[in-house]
């Protein structure tokens, strides 16, 4: 087994989401993927651009032709299908990602003064990523957690009912462990 | 109360992500049971229960395993939607969390009634932990022989609210970008590798253990006629008990919003209800008076949807509620077709305008106008579901509308709830086109 969740306790935060193994152990992490669907599908796609991802940190050219070798098609297919998907990141991004959901419900309990100190604590807008390369901040769509707002996706792990207040221990959380 | 607990039995005393524990209170005994009937005999039962799908249609789940043409040579497919991105529900991530063993029942039965072998599970991508929890109980099941000859696979989608469509979710498991498919052909008839395919919602598949457990004539006689059995509501925004409620179909919303969850948080005025997840038409404080339950919800001009309450206080402005709303169908729409691509652009140009205080009387006509060519035009229904609430909002709440044309302005004067939000609509763009927006 492969996936992102194998390597992570719930909860934790701060580890680094690239531990795929190096080169080979890619081609073969994603023919495990391949044997779990119908011969000639290409329903291991989204696996195989994750694992990339875990892997390089991002879906850089070289990975979505490392994919593509492993799939059987072209990287022009990979691109195609990584830029519909918002999980995928098709420049580089920090070692950690911190997403704050600003959907309605959340919008309402008040994300946006949740967005403001994420804001002024990294120094950076939504979008942006640290200086240092550390930290990529972004806001996204309904996470799911909506009555437990706001909910904020810290290296792809929730935390609820976050606050203004709770945004420097995150921080400081995220630059101690790196 | 109506509250009864049908998928979340049990969760509150054991832990039910655990095998042993599943068991020690009857769990996956419906399997053998099931297997001793013949498909025909189990699909009738099925039929009997009259379950309707918890995604949003209501669709009866037995009547859509009757569909699938079992004579085909091809496999046939069961698919589980986890995709749950719709605005509000956080229900089926709470089943898989707690209770992912009878999700996995509910699966290995409906498997034997269509006689499928492969089942997957199509789960959104940011539910990490929850594909944990699921894929540790699909291995343990596994493990302990449970599966026969069926096999469950979970597949994790990668950020895309298109996905919970069935049909963008049949391309998004087959590897392509998740974009929905014309129809006809329908699933059951031409679904995962044109193959027959039932696809059903997480909740609606986990409640089927409970189906064979009680047979379906009981079955039948929890929550109304019309609609038997318990939904999970999601209730959110601001609400003094924000959380998930499993209740009885029928439960009288007024009796949800404020006896069970404590009613508008902080001694606020309820402004709005969207009662199925954002995409559905809002209510007005006077139309709460409604059993919860999807005839009773359409008959006042809403949807059952995903059984999601948002709650949203005397705060709120409501163009920027619909502007909000506007940018997330916007940003979700998978630009297939040009009703719902480039309307609900047409549709966020227009709010920004109305909350600016730049827009004339004649705009709100045209926003109004724009939805009317989205509706019922659109490849699937997301077109729609930008439409629904908006045309709700401009109806209902037509003077604050007004009002921002009228002072030029925003009447809050800055103080909404929900001014100053952002949306994440500038940083990701899921088709080429929406650049010439910015
Ligand atoms: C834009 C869009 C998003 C949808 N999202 C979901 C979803 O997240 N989960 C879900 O179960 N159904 C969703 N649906 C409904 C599905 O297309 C489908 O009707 C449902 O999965 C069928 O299952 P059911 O019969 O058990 O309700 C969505 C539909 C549309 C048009
Ligand atoms: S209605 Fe929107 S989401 Fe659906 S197919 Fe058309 S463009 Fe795509
Ligand atoms: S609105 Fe934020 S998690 Fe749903």
């Amino acid at each position: 087994m492969t996936g992102v969740g194998s390597t992570e306790p719930a909860g934790s935060g701060g580890a680094d989401m690239r531990g795929a193994g190096a080169g080979n152990g890619l081609y073969e992490a994603i023919q495990a993927e391949r044997a779990k669907y119908p011969e000639g599908s290409r329903s291991a796609t989204l696996h195989a651009l994750r694992l990339a991802q875990e892997e390089h940190g991002w879906l850089s050219p070289d990975a979505l032709r490392e994919v593509a070798d492993a799939l059987e098609v072209t990287p022009a297919y990979c691109k195609a299908v990584a830029t519909f998907y918002d999980m995928y990141h098709l420049a580089p991004v920090g070692t950690h990602l911190v997403e704050v959901c600003t959907n309605l419900s959340c919008a309402l309990a008040g994300a946006q003064r949740v967005v403001d100190a994420f804001a002024s604590e990294l120094g950076v807008a939504p979008g942006e990523t640290t200086g240092d390369g550390e930290v990529t901040f972004r806001t996204v769509e309904c996470l799911g957690g909506c009555g437990y707002a706001t909910v904020v996706a810290v290296d792809h792990r929730y935390r609820q009912f976050v606050g203004p207040d709770d945004v420097p221990a995150i921080v400081e959380e995220l630059r101690a462990g790196s | 109360m109506p509250v009864r607990e049908v998928l979340l039995k049990g969760t509150d005393d054991r832990d039910l992500t655990k095998l042993a524990q599943y068991q020690a209170i009857g769990g996956y005994a419906g399997v053998p049971k099931a297997r001793a009937m013949t498909s025909d005999d189990l699909i009738a039962e099925l039929q009997a229960a009259n379950l309707r799908g918890r995604g949003g249609a209501g669709f009866p789940m037995g009547r859509k395993a009757s569909l699938i043409d079992r004579s085909s040579p091809k496999p046939k497919y069961l698919v589980v939607n986890a995709d749950e991105s719709e605005p509000g529900a956080f229900k089926d991530r709470q089943v898989m969390a707690l209770a992912p063993h009878r999700l996995i029942e509910g699966c290995l039965i409906a498997a034997h009634a269509i006689e499928c072998r492969d089942v997957y599970i199509f789960i959104r991508g940011e539910y990490l932990t929850e594909y944990e929890i699921l894929q540790a109980a699909v291995d343990e099941a596994r493990a302990a022989n449970l599966f026969g000859d069926v096999d469950i696979t979970v597949h994790r989608g990668a950020g895309a609210y298109i996905c919970g469509e069935e049909t963008a979710l049949l391309d998004a498991l087959e590897g392509k970008r998740g974009q929905p498919r014309p129809r006809p052909p329908f699933p059951p008839v031409q679904g995962l590798y044109d193959a027959p395919t039932q696809i059903n919602n997480v909740c609606t598949i986990a409640t089927v253990p409970t189906i064979m457990e009680l047979g379906a004539a009981e079955f039948a006689k929890i929550g109304v006629e019309s609609s038997p059995g318990t939904a999970i509501f999601s209730i959110s925004g601001n609400i003094a008990r924000p959380g998930n409620y499993e209740l009885e179909l029928g439960t009288p919303m007024r009796e949800l919003i404020y006896d069970l969850a404590g009613g508008v948080a902080d001694g606020r005025e309820l402004k709005c209800v969207i009662p199925g997840g954002s995409s559905v038409p809002a209510l007005s404080p006077d139309e709460i008076d409604v059993p919860l339950d999807y005839d009773s919800l359409g008959k006042i001009g809403t949807f059952f949807g995903a059984a999601s309450l948002i709650i949203v206080d005397d705060r709120c402005c409501i163009v920027q509620l619909a502007l909000r709303s506007t940018k997330f169908y916007m940003h979700e729409s998978c630009g297939k077709c040009t009703p719902c691509r480039e309307g609900t652009r047409w549709m966020v140009q227009l709010l920004e305008k109305i909350e600016a205080g730049e827009a004339e009387l004649s705009d709100l006509d045209l926003l109004d106008n724009v939805g009317s060519r989205i509706l019922g035009r659109s490849l699937c229904a997301l077109g729609d579901f930008a439409v629904y609430p908006v045309h709700s909002y401009l109806t209902k709440w037509r003077s604050e509308f007004v009002a921002h044309v009228e002072q030029g302005c925003c009447p809050y004067g800055g103080e909404s709830s929900l001014e100053g939000i952002v949306s994440p609509l500038d940083a990701h763009r899921h088709h080429p086109g929406l650049e010439i927006l910015a």
